[in-house]
């Protein structure tokens, strides 16, 4: 038995945190933000760069799956040409609620340098876009600090929202 | 080339007639000057109608006639030894004259030569395929509808290789805009969404220079962001990753929270 009295809810009491259960739903979910492995294009190499060693990815929680249907965020790294659009959309759709879409580089943005008849002129024409990313391709710094937002973002949603209908949906 | 001409204060002239670039045309050669090409040429001629040859650096030209283009290409890999077609596609002339021209790049490795076998056909005549004598042609071939419209006979895929299927138009002819015909401009809306979203999704913005400061659905002007589509902002956002106070366990360094190292607990 404890031979003196604690005060729990004072520092150096005992580790115990209150908060809601918002902030802690919200905070697990920010801190496993698991993005679809989908590169289109060459921000693709910058993607793989930040999932690798010397950016590591890992240490924001941040593990690339396979599947849509494990993922939580969709990072659009490169061009999305017409052609492909619908697969995207496919792939969008299959990932389960919540779900979050970076929208990495110029391309995919607003379609970049590729002002032609076979590039989508920007991403968010067919998906909703939580972030836009600029640069070409942009630096793993600049993804981190994205996903950085993205985590702000989502701690600051309610857990139990109901998805808003973004742009599109 | 062009030889140099002095402009002679051209600025002082409102016009002045040397404006544009006008391409050099590499030299031709006679056949004659090359052994094996005229032989090549010889041979040629005593099967086949040959409209024109020459060489251009280096090489061979032919010009045949369009109904003649699988015999010729099947005499060229037996009799003449060209046995690699290292590309084929076709050239717009539809503005001037109505017509493709076709070329055939071939290469000969015994002989070490390359010779360019072309025609001409009009806009909806079809080609036979040479896909039976060189496996090389078959995906040539097929970016040469694709991109062209060149209709193929024999073909055992004939079928769209870079566009999607229900693509509409060949986007390599000069007719075709670089940013798309109205099909191109809604292909993915129509196909994802329907076009009753036309009017929902709006145009595609092709003006690269446009900034509208004041439109947040489109710009994000950078320490002054705002949510998507909320009211414009002139007062300056902090850029932070972390929200205000913090979430638990992960604390904000500042001079305030700075740990201190106590000599017995408190």
């Amino acid at each position: 038995m404890a031979q003196h009295k604690i005060n729990y809810l004072s520092e150096g009491g005992l580790p115990v945190a209150l908060t809601t259960v918002d902030k802690l739903v919200q905070w697990g979910r920010s801190n496993s933000m698991w993005p679809l492995t989908y590169g289109l294009a060459c921000c693709a190499i910058e993607m793989m760069a930040t999932g690798a060693s010397r950016y590591d990815f890992d240490r924001f929680g941040t593990i690339f799956r396979a599947s849509p249907r494990q993922s939580d965020v969709l990072i659009i790294a490169g061009t999305l040409t017409k052609k492909h659009s619908p697969f995207m959309r496919r792939l969008y759709d299959q990932m389960s609620e919540p779900k979050w879409v970076i929208s990495m580089g110029s391309c995919a943005n607003t379609g970049g340098m590729f002002n032609t008849y076979a590039t989508v002129q920007g991403a968010d024409r067919i998906i909703p876009v939580d972030i836009y990313l600029p640069g070409c391709a942009p630096r793993p710094e600049s993804l981190q600090y994205a996903l950085m937002l993205l985590q702000k973002k989502v701690r600051t949603e309610s857990a139990s929202r109901k998805l808003k209908p973004k742009r599109l949906v | 080339m062009r030889a140099y001409q002095d402009k002679k204060n051209v600025q002082a002239k409102a016009y002045y007639n040397d404006r544009f670039y006008v391409a050099p045309q590499i030299p031709k050669d006679e056949v004659s000057t090359d052994e094996v090409f005229a032989k090549d040429v010889k041979d040629l001629e005593s099967s086949f109608f040959v409209k024109e040859a020459y060489i251009q650096r280096g090489q061979l030209v032919v010009y045949i006639s369009a109904k003649d283009n699988l015999a010729v290409m099947e005499f060229l890999r037996d009799k003449l030894n060209y046995n690699f077609l290292s590309e084929l596609s076709a050239i717009d002339w539809l503005a001037k004259s109505g017509e493709f021209e076709i070329f055939y790049q071939m290469l000969s490795t015994s002989k070490k030569k390359r010779m360019r076998v072309k025609f001409f056909i009009k806009e909806k005549e079809e080609i036979k395929s040479v896909t039976s004598i060189y496996q090389s042609a078959d995906w040539a071939e097929r970016e040469m509808y694709d991109m062209f419209g060149v209709r193929i006979t024999g073909h055992h895929y004939m079928k769209r290789i870079l566009m999607p299927d229900d693509w509409h138009d060949h986007p390599l002819r000069k007719t075709y805009p670089l940013i798309g015909d109205e099909e191109a401009q809604w292909y993915e809306i129509d196909k994802i969404f329907g076009r009753e979203y036309r009017d929902i999704i709006g145009p595609e913005e092709r003006d690269g220079a446009r900034i509208v400061e004041k439109d947040t659905h489109r710009f994000s002007r950078i320490k002054h962001e705002v949510p998507f589509g909320t009211e414009y902002s002139e007062k300056e956002t902090e850029m932070d990753y972390q929200e205000e106070g913090g979430i638990p366990i992960v604390r904000k360094l500042s001079k305030k929270n700075e740990p201190k190292i106590l000599k017995e607990r408190p």
